[in-house]
């Protein structure tokens, strides 16, 4: 049981983090979005820039309930990376190399989302530890081939201690909930909304959401 | 088992009250997606099988959607586990409740039978 890293996982709820918005210019044109809306979206495990090998896979775990909520059907993630594997492509860059036309055809999803993870993790300094999550998104239609949108998210947060919840926590539930002492799990949920549902240059809403012409944006559900 | 409510509290606290808007049942897909691939190990198939299990009661209990996927990864599991019939019938479940999937659905299936 380690009381240090999850005193700061949970210390760093209580603090107020410093964050950097998404840094994509305005005026986003969603014009060949509007021309290509996606059903579905097919998320593949992320291209993986930073030196945190589980990267890829705490960001897809927290991928699909902000797309959901947005209004498309997702594809299971973990099902398609083990599918994806058995069918011999053991690594991110492989899948990412798979062409639209073939994934239309074996899985049938209408868009893929392409995501790339540029940082990653925990930073110590001297008297405290800053966490940082960065990455790039693309959603390419997969009949046209166009990327109909892209967005970028950069959140990082920094934690000083403190511990008020800290004794509510019995060792059992960290165990069962590793999330609890990853405090970039709940740090790249946070970025994903952001990313998402920027009124100016998020996504646009999906078929299991009502939308009128004028008001198609995702909106954070928070 | 007292476990999992207290887990349900503490997701509610840590991610800041779930909208009141969501589509969804979330229950602990997304944790469970976090713990095997994190710690692998602490999330077996079984465990998994069990928690979805009681997720999905819970949204039909509640009037809740199952979330997208969430059919799909459990029918996964209960193939990892041989349990074939019932995979197959948790990737119609997924199938139905969502037609985008059935391509991929229908994949999973033929695999199943070769």
């Amino acid at each position: 049981m380690n009381w240090v890293r999850l005193s700061m996982a949970v210390g760093l709820m209580a603090v107020i983090g410093s964050f950097a918005g998404c840094m994509a210019p305005p005026g986003f044109d969603y014009s060949a979005y509007r021309a290509h809306r996606p059903r579905s979206i097919l998320v593949l495990p992320p291209r993986n820039e930073s030196n945190i090998v589980q990267a890829p896979y705490v960001y897809l775990s927290t991928i699909t309930r902000p797309l959901a909520e947005c209004g498309y059907y997702v594809f299971p993630v973990a099902v398609i990376d083990a599918f994806m594997k058995e069918n011999g492509l053991p690594t991110a860059e492989e899948m990412h190399g798979v062409s639209l036309q073939k994934i239309r055809e074996v899985i049938g999803a209408d868009a893929v989302l392409y995501v790339t993870i540029e940082d990653w993790g925990q930073k110590y300094l001297i008297v405290q530890s800053v966490t940082v999550v960065k990455a790039r998104a693309q959603l390419v239609d997969t009949v046209s081939g166009d990327v109909i949108w892209q967005g970028r998210q950069y959140l990082s947060q920094s934690s000083g201690g403190g511990d008020p919840l800290g004794s509510l926590i019995s060792a059992t539930l960290t165990q069962v909930f590793a999330w609890l002492s990853d405090p970039t799990y709940p740090l790249i949920r946070r970025a994903n909304y952001r990313m998402l549902s920027d009124p100016d240059q998020g996504l646009l809403l999906g078929p299991y959401r009502s939308y009128t012409q004028e008001n198609d944006h995702c909106l954070d559900p928070h | 088992m007292r476990l999992f409510p207290s887990g349900l509290l503490l997701s509610w606290i840590l991610t800041g009250c779930g909208g009141t808007q969501s589509l969804y049942h979330w229950g602990h897909y997304e944790d469970l997606l976090h713990a095997m691939y994190t710690h692998p190990g602490k999330a077996e198939p079984p465990l998994q099988i069990e928690i979805l299990s009681q997720d999905i009661d819970r949204a039909h209990a509640s009037g809740q959607a199952v979330p997208p996927g969430v059919h799909a990864h459990l029918g996964y599991l209960l193939s990892l586990q041989g349990h074939m019939d019932a995979a197959r019938r948790e990737f119609e479940t997924e199938k139905s409740l969502y037609p985008e999937s059935a391509r991929f659905m229908d994949q999973l299936m033929k695999g199943m039978t070769e």
